[in-house]
Formats: structure tokens, C-alpha cells, sequence
């Protein structure tokens, strides 16, 4: 594939992350911090976000799972992991966080359950897309070519 | 004296020294990204305790301290009241979730914040504080 294709091809895949909800604009804020100093900035802070959340959710499961949830161990997973979500622009994953958060305060474990998986489905949604992104970004630089900048004018 | 620009915030010779207190690995990562990117330096706690003790041991001074509201140890409204007891000058702005309610942030800003900002946070959030810092 050309190289202006190629990167046509990843401006439409990024465009399509933030009219999808799955971005916002927390995410150009990160993009934007990445300079030559330390050009892999962003995949190294999505890396960290991944490598929390599997945690995080392995956790979740398993105080859901217990015969009497203990809800004060629940809602500071849930609440960490919608700060992360939000530092990485990772707006879908955070708004199921904020539902989810609602069910802890009424200490409903079957809505916390519901939650989970919606939690579950988003967070692998962002990570599949993200993964995918990446791969495009790296593919451009492979073939000697530059990643072009994102610009909200959409 | 003239307000300075977000343009000669690159122009500042002193390097703002920072302090970062976060118990979130991420957001620690980023805050000192944002300050490198606006000419500061850093030093991170990893919670409310760390950044007392911090103090306490080397008699650090900060130009300006970026609380996080909840951290395990000691959170953000006990850190900030202690480090006004012990008479730290530094500007001390709060970070808050957007989850927090008016009565909750009230309260940080009483324990001795200069500023309060929801994360997450962003370079245009925090250059008006840095410029504001540089007037006074």
C-alpha cells in the first residue's frame, strides 16, 4: 500500500475512535504531549492503562464473584479505573465506569455484574482499536513515513 | 507588571519546580509529561504521606504542588491542611474527579488550596495557574 494511502487509511481510523465515542479529546491532549524526546509517549501510556485495567478487572471479577461482595472493595477498582479511562480518553470505558459506580453506592450486585460486562466490553473494544491503531502508526514508519497529526475538524 | 502570555511561558528562564502527588501510576506519567512540556521539573509522591515527609526531611520548596484528591495513606484534604500547619507557601491546586460534588470540593479548597482543577488534566488547564504564579 502507498504511503499516502497508508496514512490517509489511519487518519480515517483515528477519526473513526473519536465519532465512535470510544476517544475524546483527552486523547489528542496525549498525542500532543509526544515529542522526538520521547516519541513512543503515547503507546507507553496506553500500555500502562492495559496492563492496570486487565488487573483491575481480574480483581472486580473475582469480589463479584464472592458470596458477600464487599463493596468498599469493589468501588475503589471501579473508581480507579474510570480515572485511568479518563486520563487516556478512553470515554466509553468511563462513562460504564460511572454507571457501575452508581450500582456500588446501592450495593446492587446483580447491577454490578451487568456493569462488569459492559466495563469488560468497552475496555476490550478501546484495547482491539487502540492495538489496531498502533499497528497502522507502526506500518507508516516502517515505510519511512511520518505520522500525520490529528486535528478536530470533524 | 504585564500579564504573561501562554507564548512566553518557553521564554521563563527559572525552571518551576513541581510536585506531583498522585497514587495513580498513569496520571503520574502524564502531570510530569505536561510539566516537562511546559518547561518545569518534577518530583512525584505516591500519596499524601510521601509528599508530608517529602517536606519534613529535606525542606523541600515548590513553586507549585498538584494534589490528587483521593490516595490511600493520607488523601488530599488531610495533606493540604497538614502542609499549611507546617507552613509550606507552595501554590497547592486540588485535583478533582468531575464525580465530586460542590460540598466535597468546598471542602478541599477550605484545607488550605489555592486552586481547584477536574481532571484529567491538560496543558490549557494548568498554563492560566503557571502564568499566575509568574505575575506574582
Amino acid at each position: 500500500m502507498e504511503l499516502v494511502q497508508m496514512q490517509k487509511s489511519l487518519q480515517d481510523y483515528t477519526k473513526s475512535l473519536f465519532l465512535d465515542g470510544v476517544l475524546d479529546s483527552q486523547f489528542l491532549q496525549l498525542q500532543q504531549l509526544q515529542d522526538e524526546s520521547n516519541p513512543d509517549f503515547v503507546s507507553q501510556v496506553v500500555t500502562l492503562f492495559f496492563q492496570d485495567s486487565d488487573r483491575i478487572l481480574n480483581d472486580l471479577s473475582l469480589s463479584l464473584d464472592q458470596q458477600v461482595v464487599d463493596f468498599k472493595k469493589v468501588d475503589p477498582h471501579v473508581h480507579q479505573l474510570k480515572g485511568s479511562s479518563s486520563s487516556i480518553g478512553a470515554q466509553r470505558v468511563k462513562n460504564a465506569c460511572v454507571v457501575f459506580r452508581s450500582f456500588c453506592e446501592q450495593q446492587n450486585v446483580e447491577g454490578c455484574h451487568r456493569c462488569l460486562q459492559q466495563v469488560k466490553q468497552e475496555y476490550y473494544l478501546v484495547k482491539n482499536r487502540l492495538e489496531t491503531l498502533f499497528k497502522l502508526e507502526q506500518q507508516i514508519v516502517a515505510s519511512g513515513g511520518m505520522i500525520p497529526a490529528m486535528e478536530l475538524g470533524f | 507588571m504585564a500579564t504573561k502570555s501562554m507564548g512566553d511561558i518557553e521564554k521563563i528562564k527559572k525552571k518551576l519546580n513541581v510536585l506531583i502527588v498522585d497514587d495513580d501510576p498513569l496520571n503520574l506519567i502524564i502531570h510530569e509529561k505536561i510539566i516537562k512540556a511546559i518547561g518545569g521539573i518534577s518530583q512525584t509522591a505516591n500519596n499524601g504521606e510521601e509528599a508530608v515527609l517529602i517536606h519534613r526531611d529535606g525542606g523541600s520548596s515548590f513553586d507549585l504542588i498538584l494534589m490528587d484528591k483521593e490516595m490511600p495513606e493520607r488523601d488530599g484534604v488531610s495533606t493540604t491542611k497538614k502542609l499549611r500547619e507546617m507552613e509550606v507557601k507552595s501554590m497547592i491546586v486540588g485535583v478533582t474527579s468531575l464525580a465530586d460534588n460542590e460540598e466535597e470540593r468546598r471542602a478541599f479548597m477550605e484545607a488550605g488550596l489555592n486552586h481547584c482543577l477536574a481532571k484529567p488534566l491538560t496543558k490549557d488547564k494548568i498554563i492560566p495557574l503557571i502564568n499566575q504564579l509568574m505575575d506574582a
